[in-house]
C-alpha cells in the first residue's frame, strides 16, 4: 500500500493562501492525539484505585489470618465475635447478620416507597407538583448521614418506645428497627430520583401506543413504562441496597454496636461497617489482631457488594426490555 | 390473506349505516394560548378511507388525535366544540376516554412496538381489555390480517424490535386490529417505510376498509389518491397581525373530485405543489 496522499488528490494545485477553507487540517491537531491518551489515563485511575484497594485489603487480611490464628472458615462462619476474650474469637457471622438485618429492613421500607414515588412523579404528578418535589427529593439525598443518626436517637427510638412498650415489647435505646427506619428513609430519595429519571426517559411513543389500545393510566405505568425502565429501576435498587449495606454513622447512632445474632429487631446489633468504626475509634493497638481484623472485615464487605453487583447484572441481562 | 376477523365490528344498532362514523362540529383546539385548529366541521364516512392532507404544521395530527382523545395526554391541549362517534358526543370530561380508545385504534408515524415479544405485542392490548378467548389464535389471526404472519411465524417469541421498520409498522397495525376497534386512525403510517412496505400497508388498508372506518394522514398525494375515498384538505390560516398560523379545513370532497377538480384555490395550489 502506498502512503496515503496528504491531499485528496496529489495533482490538485495547493489551495490559494486566501482560501477560506484552507486552514490547518484538524486531523493532526494536538487535541486529536492528546485527548484519547488523557481520557484513557482517567479511566485507568478508577481501575488502579479498585486494584489498590483490593491489594491493601488482601495483604492486611492475610496478616490478620496469620496473626490471629483463625481459619477463613471460622472467620466467615463463626457465630461469636469477642476480640478481647482469650483466646479471642473472630467470627463475623453476627456482623453479617446485623448488616443483613439493617439492609433488608431498610430496603423493605425504601424500595416500595421509592419506586411508588418515582412512578407518581413520572406518570401522575402535575407539572407544578413535580417541579417542587423532584428538587426537594434530591436535596434530601444530600443531607449528611449523621443527621439521620440524630433522627434515630431523638425521634424514631423515642416514638418506637412510646408505641411499643405499652404493648409489652422492650425497646432498647439502641435497636436495629430504628436503624432500618432511618436508613430506609435515607435511601428513598436515591431510589425515587434515579428511578424517576429512568421512567421519564421511556419514549412517549410507547405510552401513546398503550393508551391508544385502551389502556388505563395504571396499566400504562405498571405494564409498559415500568417494564421498559426495569433495568434502570433495578440499578437504582442495587445502588440503594449497597448504600444501606455500607451506611455507617446513622447505624452506629441508631443500632449501637452489639454483635449478636438475633431475630428481635428491638435490640442492638452490630454491622460490618459499625464494627470497623468501633475498632478504629477504640484502643486496639496498631498491628494487633483486633486492629488487623478490620481489614478482613472490609474485604468481606467488598466481596459482598461485588457479588451483589455481579448477581444483579446477571439477572438484569435476562429480564430487561430494551427499547430504541 | 386468509380469514377476516371472526367478529367484524358491527355497527351499533342505533347507528344507521349511512350515518357518519365520526363528526366534528365547530371544533377548535388550543395548545396553551395558541389556537392550532379552528372551526372544523367534518363528517368521516363509515367503512371508507378518509385522507387528511395539508402542509406541515396545519394541524392534521392534532385533528386526528381529537377523535380518540389522544390530546388529553398533552397537559396544555384544550378542545372546544363537538365531536361525535356513532352520534354520541365524545368531548367533555364525562366521556370515558379509555373505552373510547379501545374502539378507535391508532397507528403512529414512527413504528412504536412495545419492547416485548411479537406475540406479547399483539396479546398485550387484548389482555388489558379482558379478552378471554384463545390468545394464540387471536395473535395468529391479527398477524395474518396485517400480512405479517408468514414473515414472523417462526419467531413470534422474539422481540418486536428485531423486525425491520416496515415489519414493525405492520406489527403495530396487527396490534391495533387485535383489540377489534371500529375505527383506525393512521398518522402518516408509511412515512418511515420503503416503497415495498408502503405498498403492503396500502393493500392492507384496502383490505380492511370493508370492516373498518379508516382515517389516514398523509403527505403523499399519490397515496391519498390511491387509497382514499374521501379527502380533507387542511391549510394554515395566517393571522394578518401576529403571523400566527391556525389550521382550517378548506375542502372536503370525494378524492377523485378533489384531485381532478378542486373547488378551493388553496387546495389546487397545494396538490399541484405550489404550497407546502
Ligand atoms: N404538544 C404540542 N404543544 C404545543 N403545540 C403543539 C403541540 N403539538 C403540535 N403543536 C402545534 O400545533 C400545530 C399543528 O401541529 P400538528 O402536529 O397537528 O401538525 P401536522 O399537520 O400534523 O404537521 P406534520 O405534517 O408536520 O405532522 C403546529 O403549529 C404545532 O406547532
Ligand atoms: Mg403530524
Amino acid at each position: 500500500m502506498p502512503a496515503p496522499p496528504t491531499t485528496l488528490n496529489p495533482t490538485d494545485p495547493p489551495p490559494p493562501a486566501d482560501d477560506p477553507w484552507g486552514g490547518q487540517s484538524r486531523a493532526s491537531a494536538v487535541a486529536e492525539v492528546v485527548a484519547p491518551v488523557l481520557l484513557a489515563l482517567c479511566g485507568l485511575v478508577t481501575v488502579l484505585t479498585t486494584l489498590g484497594i483490593l491489594l491493601v485489603l488482601t495483604v492486611q487480611s492475610v496478616q490478620f489470618f496469620l496473626k490471629a490464628q483463625v481459619g477463613v472458615g471460622d472467620f466467615l462462619l463463626g457465630a461469636v465475635l469477642k476480640p478481647e476474650a482469650s483466646p479471642p474469637k473472630f467470627g463475623i457471622l453476627p456482623l453479617a447478620w446485623g448488616t443483613f438485618l439493617v439492609a433488608f429492613g431498610a430496603s423493605c421500607i425504601a424500595l416500595p416507597i421509592g419506586l411508588m414515588s418515582a412512578i407518581y412523579l413520572s406518570e401522575y404528578a402535575p407539572r407544578a407538583v413535580r417541579a417542587v418535589l423532584k428538587p426537594a427529593l434530591e436535596l434530601l439525598a444530600g443531607v449528611p448521614t449523621i443527621v439521620y443518626g440524630y433522627l434515630a436517637l431523638l425521634l424514631v427510638t423515642p416514638v418506637l418506645k412510646a408505641v411499643l412498650e405499652p404493648l409489652g415489647f422492650r425497646v432498647d435505646q439502641f435497636n436495629a428497627l430504628s436503624a432500618c427506619i432511618v436508613v430506609g428513609v435515607m435511601i428513598v430519595p436515591l431510589v425515587s430520583s434515579l428511578s424517576e429519571d429512568v421512567l421519564s426517559a421511556v419514549p412517549l411513543g410507547l405510552r401513546e401506543a398503550a393508551y391508544g389500545l385502551g389502556a388505563t393510566k395504571f396499566e400504562v405505568s405498571t405494564r409498559v413504562v415500568l417494564p421498559a425502565g426495569l433495568s434502570g429501576v433495578a440499578a437504582s435498587f442495587i445502588l440503594a441496597v449497597s448504600r444501606a449495606v455500607g451506611e455507617t454513622m446513622a447505624v452506629v447512632l441508631a443500632a449501637g454496636t452489639m454483635p449478636q445474632i438475633t431475630a428481635n429487631p428491638l435490640t442492638s446489633v452490630e454491622t460490618m461497617t459499625t464494627y470497623i468504626v468501633q475498632v478504629v475509634g477504640g484502643e486496639a493497638s496498631y498491628g494487633s489482631a483486633k486492629y488487623l481484623s478490620l481489614f478482613a472485615v472490609g474485604l468481606a464487605l467488598f466481596a459482598i457488594t461485588l457479588t451483589l453487583n455481579i448477581l444483579s447484572n446477571l439477572v438484569l441481562r435476562r429480564y430487561r426490555e430494551v427499547y430504541q | 390473506m386468509s380469514a377476516t376477523l371472526a367478529t367484524p365490528p358491527a355497527a351499533t344498532p342505533a347507528a344507521a349505516p349511512d350515518e357518519p362514523a365520526l363528526q366534528a362540529r365547530g371544533l377548535r383546539v388550543w395548545y396553551g394560548q395558541s389556537l392550532a385548529l379552528k372551526d372544523i366541521d367534518l363528517d368521516i364516512p363509515r367503512h371508507r378511507i378518509t385522507a387528511l392532507i395539508g402542509p406541515s404544521g396545519c394541524g392534521k395530527s392534532t385533528l386526528l388525535r381529537c377523535f380518540n382523545r389522544m390530546n388529553d395526554l398533552i397537559a396544555d391541549a384544550r378542545m372546544e366544540g363537538d365531536v361525535r362517534f356513532d352520534g354520541e358526543s365524545i368531548a367533555g370530561p364525562k366521556v370515558d376516554a379509555v373505552s373510547l380508545r379501545r374502539r378507535i385504534g391508532m397507528v403512529f408515524q414512527k413504528p412504536n412496538p412495545f419492547p416485548k415479544s411479537i406475540y406479547n405485542n399483539i396479546a398485550w392490548g387484548a389482555r388489558i381489555n379482558g379478552y378471554r378467548g384463545d390468545m394464540d389464535e387471536l395473535v395468529e389471526r391479527s398477524l395474518r390480517r396485517a400480512a405479517l404472519w408468514d414473515e414472523v411465524k417462526d419467531k413470534i417469541h422474539r422481540s418486536g424490535l428485531d423486525l425491520s421498520g416496515g415489519q414493525q409498522q405492520r406489527l403495530c397495525i396487527a396490534r391495533t386490529l387485535a383489540v377489534e376497534p371500529e375505527v383506525i386512525l393512521m398518522d402518516e403510517p408509511c412515512s418511515a417505510l420503503d416503497p415495498i412496505s408502503t405498498a403492503r400497508v396500502e393493500d392492507l388498508m384496502d383490505d380492511l376498509k370493508d370492516d373498518y372506518t379508516i382515517v389516514i394522514v398523509t403527505h403523499n398525494m399519490q397515496q391519498a389518491r390511491r387509497v382514499s375515498n374521501m379527502t380533507a384538505c387542511l391549510m394554515p390560516d395566517v393571522d394578518a397581525v401576529g403571523g400566527h398560523r391556525t389550521g382550517v379545513l378548506v375542502e372536503f370532497s370525494p378524492t377523485d373530485l378533489l384531485f381532478t377538480n378542486p373547488k378551493d384555490p388553496r387546495t389546487e395550489a397545494y396538490i399541484t405543489g405550489r404550497i407546502g
